[in-house]
């Protein structure tokens, strides 16, 4: 790889069809293994960026590079085979396809990746065993219908999904903003450990600054976008 | 794709209660141009063999479809009769295999009397080329015998051995009626689903007896009168008929016959080919044909629209699904496929739903079919047009399909990853 840094952003600007800029960002690195917390307002772009990173939005200008690939070099259809294979995601939430069960939810992903899929010799065991490090290994829970969990047991199960074939990035945008304090330490203490463990890079958004101090790095999204705030 | 398949179909079965009716709704519309189509089909080819294996059907002058109606259908009444010299000057012919007379004017508690000659048995065919077939009893013997066609034997009770009295002229109710010479039923028919079966056949000779003593359409005085065992012994050949069916021994003298039969200068006759007639006088009915294939098109695009109108509600509260399948990496290309897929789905099922319902429709509907309309169905494997009918709603239900999925396509690449609601 040509960077060590997961994410790298020169000069990237965004905006939506039509509409101000939302995005101005002359630079904005994260560390390959860093587990960096974006904070900004309701409306700042933080999804905006995020959608970036992951290959779902073009920026209008500037270079994105994840994981050493620059963005702009690949079709629409092969930065969707790029997330497939390196990135996972977590929302705020409604994470999961209603019409799956807990375990299938979980091996989605394993659909539109065939470097995911290659990576796990076993995907159900590996399944399961995020599903008992997220403390949701109850046999009875796995075939259940998700929409019979508690909103906590949906995100963990977002997080065992976005987890599952050790991406090599994970966004997680605002995935605690709806569970109470405890709930929240304890999804968070979980995700990290796992990061920790696959060596991912996670870049998790929220505008919540009292979760910064669990973070090796916290940035604020404001000083980084020179665009107006809306 | 098989991945998406799976996906679409779990879709589908989350949704079972919406997509079930919307499957039932295609599957109805399906079923009803289907049937439609089936009992126009078979309807017309009923109708085209109500008389098969003739040749010809000659009367006097008049319009073929006059012509078939009194003579096939027995509806209305004949213009003028036609003489029995020519009927026997028909028959002579070198290249006619069969003449069979046929006679109307009377009738009995509703259903018409028709005079024949027991040849008409064995001639008279209906269906493709299927002969009438005896239930009871035998064809006349006697002067006094009828044979009663299946409906009428069946409404009025008759068996073969009872006695019946024949009404002068034709109404439901007439108060001249034949009751000094009461005949005797000797046969009765299998049904055919023809006017045969409300016919009610008797000799020839029976009616000349029936009006020995009848002068211009009244009864003689009751001094005058004519017992039936005196009728007997009375001059009984027929001297004019009001029709006759004619078979040819090659079917290429046929038109040569027909020719001659209308160019015939001593007497205003008119012969007509029954099949080719009967074909004509349908098509006088195409219209309405036309129309129920025009409503049951409608009732087609009314299933397919539900269709439409049930994904695309579908789709708005479906927004958050579209944004994670995103973000696990489906391409947009994807979010389209899943989309049309479902709608495929939907309306394959219904497709097939709708072959299904017809022939349940088909299997509990036959027998009423030919006993009151007289329309025999046939239960064959769907036809090739039939295939192509259920491929052009298929393709039809693959082009509405489409502008749900570009919707959501053109969803997925704006959205992004927020997921909004
Ligand atoms: N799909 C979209 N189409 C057009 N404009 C959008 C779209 N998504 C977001 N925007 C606009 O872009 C700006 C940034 O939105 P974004 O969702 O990135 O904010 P955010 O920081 O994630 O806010 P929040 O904390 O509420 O999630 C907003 O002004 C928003 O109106
Ligand atoms: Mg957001």
């Amino acid at each position: 790889m040509p960077s060590s840094a997961a994410i790298d952003l020169t000069s990237v600007r965004y905006a939506w069809t039509a509409g101000p800029p939302v995005l101005d960002i002359a630079r904005f690195t994260v560390a390959s293994g860093e587990r960096v917390f974006l904070e900004g307002p309701s409306g700042s772009g933080k999804s905006t960026l995020l959608g970036i990173i992951a290959g779902v939005l073009a920026a209008n200008a500037g270079q994105v590079r994840v994981l050493g690939t620059d963005l702009a070099t690949l079709t629409p259809a092969g930065r969707d085979a790029f997330r497939a294979d390196q990135v996972g995601v977590i929302f705020q939430l409604f994470n999961l396809l209603p019409y799956l069960s807990v375990l299938d939810n979980v091996l989605l992903p394993l659909r539109f990746s065939a470097a995911k899929r290659a990576r796990l010799t076993d995907p159900r065991s590996e399944a399961l065993r995020l599903l008992t490090t997220l403390g949701l290994a109850a046999p009875e829970l796995l075939d259940r219908s998700v929409a019979a969990l508690s909103i906590g047991q949906q995100q963990r199960v977002a997080a065992a999904r976005a987890l599952l074939g050790q991406p090599a990035l994970i966004i997680a945008d605002e995935p605690t903003s709806s569970l109470d304090w405890d709930a929240r330490a304890a999804f968070l203490e979980l995700l990290m450990r796992e990061c920790r463990a696959a060596g991912s890079t996670l870049l998790f958004v929220s505008h919540d600054r009292s979760l910064a101090s669990l973070f090796d790095r916290g940035v604020s999204l404001a000083s980084l976008n020179r665009a107006s705030a809306p | 794709m098989k991945s998406l398949a799976g996906l679409a179909l779990r879709s589908l079965w989350n949704r079972r209660d919406t997509a079930a009716l919307t499957v039932f709704s295609i599957a109805v519309s399906v079923a009803l141009l289907l049937g439609v189509l089936h009992l126009r089909d078979d309807a017309r080819a009923s109708f085209a063999n109500t008389l098969s294996g003739a040749d010809l059907v000659v009367g006097s002058r008049s319009s073929p479809v006059n012509l078939l109606l009194y003579s096939v259908f027995r509806i209305g009444d004949a213009t003028n009769p036609v003489s029995m010299a020519i009927v026997d000057k028909v028959a002579r012919h070198p290249d006619v295999a069969w003449v069979v007379p046929i006679s109307l004017g009377d009738s009995h508690r509703g259903y018409r009397v028709l005079g024949t000659v027991p040849a008409y048995f064995e001639h008279w065919r209906y269906g493709h080329g299927k002969a009438l077939a005896f239930t009871a009893g035998a064809p006349f013997a006697d002067l006094y015998d009828a044979v009663l066609g299946a409906e009428v034997a069946q409404r009025l009770g008759y068996r073969t051995g009872d006695t019946l009295v024949l009404a002068h002229g034709v109404g439901e109710v007439s108060f001249a009626n034949h009751d000094d010479k009461p005949f005797r039923v000797a046969g009765v028919l299998a049904r055919t689903g023809t006017p045969v079966d409300r016919t009610v056949h008797i000799g020839l000779q029976g009616l000349a007896a029936m009006h020995v003593d009848w002068t211009s359409g009244a009864h003689a005085p009751p001094a005058e009168r004519v017992s039936a065992d005196d009728a007997r012994h009375a001059d009984l050949t027929p001297t004019r008929v009001t029709a006759f069916v004619v078979g040819m021994k090659a079917r290429s003298a046929v038109f040569l016959m027909q020719r001659a039969l209308n160019e015939y200068a001593s007497e205003p006759l008119t012969a007509v080919i029954p099949g080719v007639a009967l074909t004509q006088l349908w098509q006088l009915l195409g219209v309405a044909e036309g129309a129920l294939l025009a409503i049951a098109c409608c009732v087609v695009a009314a299933g397919l629209l539900g269709m439409l109108t049930a994904i695309l509600t579908s789709l708005n509260e479906r927004r958050r699904e579209m944004a994670i399948l995103r973000s696990v990496g489906a391409r947009p290309r994807d979010v389209f496929m899943l989309l049309w897929l479902e709608s495929c789905l939907l309306a394959s099922a219904g497709a097939a739903g709708g072959i299904l319902l017809m022939y349940a429709a088909l299997i509990a509907s036959r027998p009423l079919l030919l006993q009151r309309m007289g329309v025999a169905m046939e239960l064959g494997a769907p036809t090739t047009y039939d295939l192509a009918l259920l491929a052009a709603v298929i393709g039809t239900s693959l082009l509405i399909g489409a502008w749900p999925a570009v919707r959501a396509y053109r969803r997925a690449l704006a959205d992004g990853l927020s997921i909004r609601l």
